[in-house]
C-alpha cells in the first residue's frame, strides 16, 4: 500500500482555500491496496484543478455501503458523487429526481463516440438523459487455470471448456481439486453465467437474460448448461472456501485446477508474482465463445442545491472519461477503460486478450444490467443452493431457473 | 404492587411525567410509527425507494413460497433454542462462580466479557479459522494421531448452525453474566447467613430462593437475549454468510439482503412484518401476565 | 461507601486450598480457556507477517515477532484515500461515544426509575411497546428514521447521531433499570418519601447510589454497542465526523485484495482496547448494593 496520496492532499487543501475551490465528497467501496491506488488517480487528477476530493470509502458494496448510500441521499444531504455498478441499481433514485443530469456535458465532449462498447452509456441513459459516467469495464468470462496443477497431473494445460473436463480426473489422481467455486451467491451464480455463455451461447443468454423467454430458459439448450452446470458442481466438490480470493490462492498455489472467475482474478495473480502464460493461463469465455461481460463501475452524483457544487461535479464527471485519467486508473485497477481509443499497451497478456475481444466487438451487457437486482439475488439464492446442494437434480434446478426468469423484471 | 397508584390529578407528580416524556415520544413515534411504516410498506411493490404502489398479498405469497425463508425460520428456531438455554445456564452459573469472593474475580470477570467487546466480522473470521477443518482444531487433533477425528461445522450443512452457536455463546455469555452478577450483588447478605443456620445446601438456596429473587433480572437477560436472536445477522455474515449453500441463512439476513442487496424493500417488509408478528404473539401474553392480570406479590 | 460494601456476596469460602477452591478455580480456567482461545490466535495472528500466516498454523506462536501489523493498522492502513489507519477516527469516534452514553443512559435510567416507581395508569402500554422494540431489527427502521431526522434537521450532525444511539439503546435499557429498580426494597422508597423527597431526590440519593452495578452493566451495553456501531455513524454524519470503526470496517472488509489478517486483527485488537479497558475499570463499582445496610440502618 502507498503513501503517495498524502501529499497531494496536504497540496490540494492548500488549492482548496483558492476562490472557486469546491469540496467535493464521493462515495466508493474500492479499499483494498489496488483500488485504493486507482481511486486516487481519479482524486489527484480532480485535485489538480484546485477542487478537493473529500474522501468517504466504505467498503463492502451491496449490503453494506447500498443502503449507506441510498439513505444518505433520501435524506437530503448527500454526498456529491458516488459509485455505484451502472445498470439498474440506480434507475429510483434517477426517478424521484434525485440525481443530477449530466446530458449537456456528455453532449459537449461527445461521450456517445467515445464510449465504447455504447452498452456502458446506453446503462447511464434514462429517457434520453445521461445520469452517470462509466468508469471501467469488468468481465466475468474467464476461467484462471494452474499451469503448475495440470504439469504435476501430466495434463496439458487445456485449451476449452471440454478438455477442462477431460483433465479433471487426472487432476482428482492426484488430489487437485479440478476446479474450486467459493461458496457465495455471487460467485456460483457468476460461474454459472459463464457456463451458460459457453456451453449455450451469447444469443441464448440474451434470450432468457435481455427478453426474458421461459421457452428458452426451461428449454433443451439450456438443459445442456445445466448438465454442464452439474458437471462442474461436482469437480468443484469440497471446495471448502468460500471468498473468492482464497479460491484465487487455491489456483495460484497449484492445490486447484482452474477458478471461473471475473478480471479482477488477476490481481490475485499479479500480487502473488504470477505471470500469465507462464505460471497460469486465462481463457476468455472458457475458451468456447470469446466474449467480454461489460460489468463495470460507474459514478453517479447527487442533485445539490449549490451551484458550485454543480459545476465541480461536472468537472469530476469529465475528469474521470478523460483519456488520460482512463488510463492511469485501468492499468491500476486491472479493468478494461471504457473508451476504444486509448494505448493501453503497458497491459498484460490477459488484459490485452481482453481488449482484442473488446476491438472485435464481442460484448455481452452483464447480468446487472438487465436483470434487476430483486432477480439476480433470487438466482443466486438457488445457485448456492444448487451448488452446494448434490441431492437437488439439474432437472430441478432448472425448473425453479424458469420460474424465476418467469417473475424477472 | 405498584407503589405509585395515588389519586393524582394532571399536575400530581409532574416531575415523574415530564420525565416519562422521552419515553413515550420514542415508543409512539418511532416504534409504533415505523412499525406502522413497515407494515404498510410491505403490501407494496417498493423497490428501491419507499413507495405506495400497492399490490395486496403479493410479497407475502412470494415469501412462503421461498425454501430460503423456510430455512431461515428453522435455523432460527434452532439457533434459538439453544442459545437462549445456554446463555442463561452459562451466565448464570458462572456468576454464581465469581460471586464466591474469589480472588481476581475482575480478572476473569473481563475475560469472561471481552468476546462482547471485538466487531463481528472478525469474531466471525477467527471462529471460520478455528473451526475449519484444514488448519483448525481437527487439523490440530489429527497431527496428534487420531486421524479419523471429524469436527467441521461450518462446512456440514446439518450441523452449521451449531458452529454458529459456537461463536453466538462465545460473544454473548459474558454480558449476561455481567447482568446476572449485578442481579446477584442486589440480593440481600441476610439470605445466606439465614439459609447456613438453617442447614439448606447451597445449590437449593440458589435454586429455591435466590433464583426467584432474581426473576426482574433474568426477564431483563431472557429479553436481552431473545431480541438478540431475532436480529442475528452480522454473526451469520461475518462466518458463514449464510452457508454452506443455504444452510445457515437466518430471518434477519433474508430482511437484509432482500432490502439492500435485492433492492427489494417490499420484500423486505413483509419478512420483518412476519419476524414482528411472531413477536407480539409471544410478547402480549407475557405482557398480560406481567401487568394485566394478577399482581404478583413481593 | 464503607469497606463492607467492596465485600463481594455469596457465601464465605473457608481455607485456600481446599477441594471446593481447586474445582472453582479449575472450573472457572477451563471456562476462561473456551473465551482465551480465540483471542489467543488473534493476538498471535496480529504478531506475524503475512508469509508466516499463509503457511498455515492459525495456533502455532509467531516465529519472528512483528509489530508492523499495528503500526499499519493504527496509523498507516489505507481507506481509499486516507492513508493514516484508525487513528483517523480515534477522536471523532470519543466525541460520538461520550455524549450518546451518557444521554441514553440519564434517559433510560430516569425511564426506568419512574416506571418502576412511579408509573401512571398506561404506562405499561408504552413500555411493552418499547420492549417490542427491541425485536425489531434495525436496519428495518433506517430510512424511516432517516425521513424523521431530515424533517427534524438533525441530518448530517452529531447530535442527531445521539438521538439515533438514545432510540436504539431505551428497549433494552429501560428494562435493565426498570426491572433493577423494582428490586430495591419499598421501604426505602416510602422512608425517603415520608422525609419528603421528591422524584429527583429520591433518583439521586437512594436508587443511583444503590445500583451502581446496573449502571456498570448499563454502560458495558452502551458503551460497547456505540463504539462499534458502524451503520448508524456512517449513515447520520459526514466523512470529517466518520466513527473509527467506519476505517476498522474498510481495512477488515474490503471486499478485493489481499486480505492482510495480521493487520485485521490488530485493527480488530486495538478497537476492542476501549471497552476492554473500560470493563475492566468498572470492575471497581461491582460492589454489592448497600441495600441491607441501609434498610437496618
Amino acid at each position: 500500500m502507498t503513501k503517495f496520496t498524502a501529499i497531494p492532499a496536504t497540496v490540494a487543501m492548500c488549492i482548496a482555500s483558492t476562490a472557486y475551490a469546491a469540496d467535493l465528497e464521493v462515495t466508493h467501496w474500492w479499499t483494498s491496496g489496488g483500488e485504493a491506488a486507482a481511486v486516487a488517480e481519479f482524486a489527484n487528477a480532480f485535485n489538480a484543478t484546485g477542487h478537493n476530493w473529500v474522501d468517504g470509502a466504505i467498503a463492502g458494496s451491496g449490503g453494506t455501503a447500498r443502503p449507506i448510500i441510498v439513505s444518505r441521499i433520501i435524506g437530503g444531504d448527500p454526498m456529491h458523487a458516488t459509485q455505484l455498478n451502472h445498470g439498474r441499481q440506480a434507475e429510483e433514485l434517477i426517478e424521484a429526481g434525485l440525481m443530477l443530469d449530466l446530458t449537456d456535458i456528455a453532449e459537449a465532449q461527445g461521450w456517445k463516440d467515445i464510449v465504447n462498447p455504447p452498452g456502458l452509456l446506453e446503462s447511464c441513459t434514462q429517457d434520453g438523459k445521461i445520469y452517470c459516467v462509466p468508469v471501467n469495464i469488468h468481465s466475468w468470462q474467464w476461467i484462471w487455470l494452474s499451469n503448475e496443477a495440470y504439469k504435476k497431473a501430466g495434463v496439458d494445460v487445456p485449451s476449452n471448456w471440454d478438455e477442462f473436463v477431460a483433465a479433471a480426473p487426472a487432476l482428482q489422481e492426484k488430489d487437485i481439486l479440478p476446479l474450486v467455486v467459493g461458496q457465495q451467491g455471487w460467485q456460483t451464480n457468476g460461474a454459472f453465467g459463464v457456463i451458460q455463455v459457453a456451453v449455450g451461447g451469447a444469443d441464448l443468454w440474451s434470450e432468457i437474460n435481455i427478453n426474458k423467454s421461459v421457452e428458452a430458459a426451461a428449454g433443451p439448450e439450456m438443459a445442456k448448461v445445466f448438465a454442464a452446470a452439474d458437471t462442474a458442481r461436482q469437480m468443484s466438490a469440497n471446495s471448502n472456501v468460500s471468498d473468492w480470493n482464497l479460491a484465487t490462492a487455491k489456483v495460484i498455489n497449484g492445490e486447484a485446477g482452474g477458478q471461473i472467475m471475473g478480471d479482477w482474478a488477476q490481481g490475485e495473480f499479479a500480487v502473488a508474482g504470477k505471470i500469465a502464460g507462464e505460471d497460469y493461463t486465462c481463457l476468455p469465455g472458457l475458451g468456447v465463445n470469446e466474449v467480454i461481460s461489460t460489468g463495470g463501475d460507474a459514478f453517479y452524483f447527487p442533485k445539490v442545491d449549490d451551484p458550485e457544487i454543480t459545476a465541480a461535479q461536472k468537472e469530476l464527471a469529465s475528469i474521470m472519461i478523460s483519456k488520460e485519467a482512463q488510463v492511469a486508473f485501468n492499468l491500476k485497477k486491472g479493468s478494461l477503460p471504457v473508451r476504444g481509443d486509448i494505448d493501453l499497451s503497458a497491459a498484460n497478456a490477459c488484459m490485452q486478450k481482453g481488449l482484442e475481444i473488446l476491438a472485435a466487438g464481442g460484448v455481452l451487457p452483464s447480468g446487472d444490467q438487465v436483470l434487476s437486482s430483486d432477480t439476480t439475488g433470487q438466482i443466486e439464492d438457488l445457485f448456492v443452493e444448487f451448488w452446494s446442494d448434490l441431492s437437488m437434480t439439474p432437472e430441478d434446478a432448472q425448473a425453479r431457473y424458469a420460474d424465476i426468469i418467469a417473475s424477472a423484471d | 404492587m405498584p407503589r405509585s397508584k395515588r389519586p393524582s390529578g394532571l399536575l400530581r407528580n409532574l416531575n415523574a411525567k415530564i420525565a416519562a416524556i422521552p419515553m413515550i415520544l420514542i415508543a409512539s413515534v418511532i416504534f409504533v410509527g415505523c412499525t406502522v411504516w413497515t407494515v404498510v410498506h410491505s403490501f407494496t411493490k417498493s423497490r428501491l425507494l419507499p413507495k405506495m404502489d400497492f399490490v395486496g398479498l403479493d410479497q407475502y405469497e412470494r415469501l412462503w413460497s421461498t425454501r430460503r425463508w423456510l430455512i431461515s425460520i428453522e435455523n432460527l428456531a434452532i439457533y434459538g433454542l439453544c442459545m437462549l438455554v445456554l446463555s442463561l445456564v452459562i451466565g448464570f452459573v458462572l456468576a454464581a462462580l465469581l460471586d464466591q469472593k474469589i480472588r481476581f474475580e475482575n480478572t476473569f470477570r473481563s475475560i469472561i466479557l471481552f468476546p462482547f467487546a471485538l466487531s463481528f466480522v472478525v469474531t466471525g473470521l477467527v471462529w471460520q479459522w478455528i473451526l475449519n477443518p484444514d488448519f483448525g482444531i481437527q487439523f490440530i487433533v489429527r497431527n496428534l494421531g487420531w486421524e479419523s477425528f471429524t469436527f467441521d461445522p461450518l462446512f456440514n450443512p446439518e450441523i452449521v448452525i451449531f458452529g454458529v452457536l459456537i461463536a453466538g455463546v462465545w460473544q454473548g455469555s459474558g454480558l449476561i453474566m455481567v447482568l446476572m452478577l449485578a442481579g446477584l450483588r442486589g440480593i440481600d447478605g441476610e439470605i445466606w447467613k439465614a439459609s447456613r443456620i438453617d442447614g439448606i445446601p447451597k445449590w437449593k438456596t440458589y435454586l429455591y430462593v435466590v433464583i426467584p429473587m432474581m426473576r426482574p433480572v433474568f426477564i431483563t437477560a431472557l429479553v436481552l437475549i431473545a431480541s438478540g436472536i431475532v436480529k442475528v445477522y452480522d454473526l451469520i455474515v461475518a462466518q458463514t454468510k449464510g452457508g454452506p449453500g443455504i444452510a445457515s441463512e437466518v430471518p434477519a439476513k433474508y430482511v437484509m439482503d432482500a432490502m439492500f442487496s435485492k433492492q427489494n424493500l417490499g420484500q423486505g417488509f413483509a419478512a420483518s412484518t412476519m419476524m414482528l408478528v411472531s413477536v407480539l404473539i409471544i410478547l402480549i401474553p407475557y405482557a398480560y401476565l406481567e401487568f394485566g392480570g394478577r399482581r404478583r406479590d413481593k | 461507601m464503607t469497606s463492607k460494601s467492596l465485600i463481594p456476596n455469596g457465601p464465605r469460602p473457608r481455607r485456600v486450598i481446599t477441594g471446593r477452591n481447586i474445582m472453582l478455580y479449575g472450573t472457572l480456567i477451563l471456562v476462561c480457556l473456551y473465551y482465551v482461545l480465540p483471542l489467543y490466535v488473534m493476538v498471535v495472528t496480529s504478531l506475524k507477517g503475512m508469509p508466516e500466516i499463509r503457511m498455515g498454523n492459525i495456533f502455532s506462536p509467531p516465529v519472528e515477532v512483528t509489530f508492523e501489523p499495528w503500526v499499519k493498522a493504527w496509523s498507516t492502513a489505507c481507506t481509499g484515500l486516507n492513508c493514516d489507519g484508525l487513528s483517523r477516527g480515534f477522536w471523532n469516534s470519543i466525541q460520538i461515544l461520550l455524549p450518546s452514553v451518557a444521554v441514553s443512559i440519564i434517559v433510560a435510567s430516569v425511564s426506568g426509575y419512574f416506571l418502576a416507581n412511579w408509573k401512571f395508569r398506561g404506562a405499561e402500554v408504552f413500555f411493552t411497546i418499547l420492549i417490542f422494540g427491541a425485536f425489531i431489527p434495525y436496519q428495518v427502521m433506517i430510512y424511516p428514521i432517516v425521513i424523521l431526522l431530515r424533517e427534524a434537521g438533525l441530518m448530517g450532525k452529531l447530535s442527531g447521531l445521539v438521538v439515533v444511539h438514545t432510540i436504539f439503546g431505551m428497549p433494552i435499557l429501560t428494562l435493565l433499570f426498570r426491572n433493577y429498580f423494582t428490586s430495591v426494597p419499598e421501604e426505602l422508597f416510602k422512608a425517603a418519601r415520608v422525609d419528603g423527597a421528591g422524584f429527583w431526590g429520591i433518583y439521586f440519593r437512594i436508587m443511583l447510589p444503590m445500583s451502581l452495578p446496573i449502571f456498570v452493566v448499563a454502560m458495558i451495553l452502551q458503551i460497547t454497542g456505540i463504539w462499534n456501531d458502524f451503520l448508524f455513524g456512517v449513515i447520520f454524519t459526514k466523512p470529517d465526523i466518520y466513527p473509527m470503526t467506519v476505517q476498522l470496517n474498510n481495512i477488515v472488509n474490503s471486499v478485493q485484495g489481499v486480505k492482510e489478517y495480521n493487520v485485521n486483527m490488530a485493527a480488530t485488537l486495538l478497537t476492542g482496547l476501549v471497552p476492554l479497558t473500560i470493563y475492566f475499570i468498572s470492575g471497581k463499582l461491582f460492589v454489592r448494593g448497600i441495600a441491607s445496610g441501609a434498610v437496618k440502618g
